[in-house]
């Protein structure tokens, strides 16, 4: 499955400035090892120690909050996007 | 001048020089100002706070900013009220009401909008936005008019009437967005890092936005006589309130301007039970804050992912308090019980705050020989919608003696004691 990845400002010098990159990927746990493997370093920036999402790292495949969906499981269909986000207190 | 040192990451403690980040840029933790208290200690005292205006700038040392001239519409230093009759009801001794319902755009708001732009003047940001369940979107809006500088107001499409009015009287551009807060507050995040120029106030601003609640509790303090309460009851949304709060009263304490230096206030948390996250992992025993789908009429705390409700847990653990929930109904009661026994009108998150502190009261977590502060913060005209049908007049006449004497007579009235 091709997918886009939409990259937040704290990651983009791993990118190379990118905000956007597509990776092959059928889980969103494949598709940020993808990200891994081009950009090294970004599943440290992502994960935590025991490889869950850090707690202020929000991920929406297709605008939905994958702590609704199957976190890391969640499966990714061709063309869809997924939104890496920092967590923002609101109001 | 100011005190502040720079930033510096909750998550993992990187530092970060004063600039528009909202983010730790290695983990994503969020960034917290830090202050040179020696210094402070040093400088600040009950008779210069005393001397300076009004405001929630009388406090303008233990703030991000420090600006002869703030985007100011006169925010802050709001009655703290005793509050009796509601005591009386409760079964405490001693309560008082912090009545932010007067603010400029009656809310809380004010007084982080104020910070929030008058940092991003400072920092030089020409555009004022932010992702809004309302007051906020209030707020901004009316600060950037003061301002003179251009603002984009982001809301849910299903906000109360009275809270679209109310932002767009001022003239900004408003952008009513089809989804819920939390899918508003994603957008403005992702527009964040698109329009880098554009001040956010609750996202690439939220370091210094969120320093203006510390406010709510060097009021609390100073009208107290410079003491703290024994417990204050919080309503949370985001949870940011809530920790600043306690933040709040902790710095007093730090830089002299009490009679301790290491106050020790309870703070407890309020939450509608149709959004209900921190409270439910409270209750739990969890250390996750498992996000949910908001559904409560209490709209500004509908922030179903919120992004401080783990340091908000966190600051309810650590200071003895507790977390209550209440219902859509027990809001409305609530609402009224403060309006019927105070005379201050809340919007739905003070009717949470009232059925929380009864809730609390009433399992022992508040107990009746504590000074307790409850924070009403938001006036109830804000959402009238959600008072229909449950308050109405008491009769209706024709316009003569008689039918009024007969409505008397019919027992229609009462005598209101």
């Amino acid at each position: 499955m091709s997918v886009t990845v939409r990259i937040p400002t704290q990651l983009r010098n791993l990118t190379g400035g990118l905000g956007e990159v597509p990776v092959e990927a059928s889980t969103l746990r494949d598709a940020i090892g993808a990200l891994d493997a081009n950009h090294p370093g970004f599943r440290e920036r992502v994960l935590d120690d025991e490889g869950g999402l850090r707690r202020f790292v929000n991920v929406f495949v297709a605008d939905e909050d994958v702590r609704f969906l199957d976190g890391l499981d969640t499966q990714v269909s061709d063309g869809q996007t997924i939104s890496i986000v920092p967590a923002v207190a609101g109001g | 001048m100011d005190f502040v040192k720079g930033l510096r990451c909750r998550e993992c403690g990187r530092t970060y020089p004063v600039e528009a980040l909202h983010v730790c840029d290695y983990c994503f933790g969020p960034l917290e100002v830090t202050y040179d208290y020696d210094a402070l200690r040093r400088s600040v005292t009950r008779e210069k706070i005393a001397a300076g205006p009004l405001t929630i700038w009388r406090y303008a040392d233990l703030l991000p900013v420090s600006d002869a001239a703030p985007v100011d519409l006169g925010a802050g230093f709001t009655p703290l009220v005793r509050a009796d009759r509601l005591a009386a009801e409760l079964g405490l001794t001693e309560l008082w009401i912090k009545n932010d319902t007067v603010n400029p755009t009656a809310s809380f708001k004010d007084r982080v909008v104020s910070v929030s732009l008058t940092k991003a003047r400072q920092l030089g940001f020409k555009v004022a936005a932010c992702a809004s369940t309302g007051n906020l979107a209030n707020s901004v809006a009316a600060h950037a008019a003061r301002a003179g500088i251009t603002s984009y107001v982001f809301i849910p499409d299903d906000l109360e009437m009275a809270k679209v009015v109310t932002t767009a009287v001022y003239g900004g551009n408003l952008v009513a967005v089809r989804g819920n807060y939390d899918d508003v507050n994603r957008l403005c995040a992702e527009l964040t890092s698109e329009h880098p120029t554009w001040a956010f106030v609750n996202v690439n601003l939220r370091t210094y936005y969120a320093e203006g609640s510390k406010t709510l509790a060097f009021e609390v303090a100073e009208q107290l006589g410079w003491q703290v309460p024994d417990h204050v009851i919080v309503p949370v949304a985001s949870g940011s309130q809530l920790t600043k709060i306690h933040k709040g009263f902790i710095e007093l304490g730090k830089v002299g301007l009490l009679d301790e230096d290491e106050p020790h206030v309870r703070i407890s948390g309020a939450q509608a039970a149709g959004c209900a996250p921190v409270a439910n992992a409270f209750v739990e025993q969890s250390d996750y804050v498992r996000p949910v789908k908001p559904a409560t009429i209490a709209k500004s705390l509908a922030i179903g992912n919120p992004a401080d409700g783990w340091y908000a847990l966190e600051t309810v653990r650590s200071t003895g308090g507790a977390f209550a929930s209440a219902s859509d109904p027990e809001i409305l009661d609530a609402i009224r019980l403060l309006a019927r026994t105070e005379g201050i009108f809340a919007e739905t998150a003070g009717g949470v705050t009232i059925a929380a502190l009864e809730k609390l009261v009433s399992n022992g977590a508040v107990r009746p020989d504590e000074r307790v502060v409850a924070y009403v913060t938001g006036h109830g005209l804000k959402t009238v919608e959600a008072l229909a049908g449950t308050v109405a007049p008491t009769t209706t006449i024709d316009p003569t003696l008689d039918a009024f004497e007969a409505a008397l007579d019919a027992g229609d009235l009462s005598d209101g004691a």
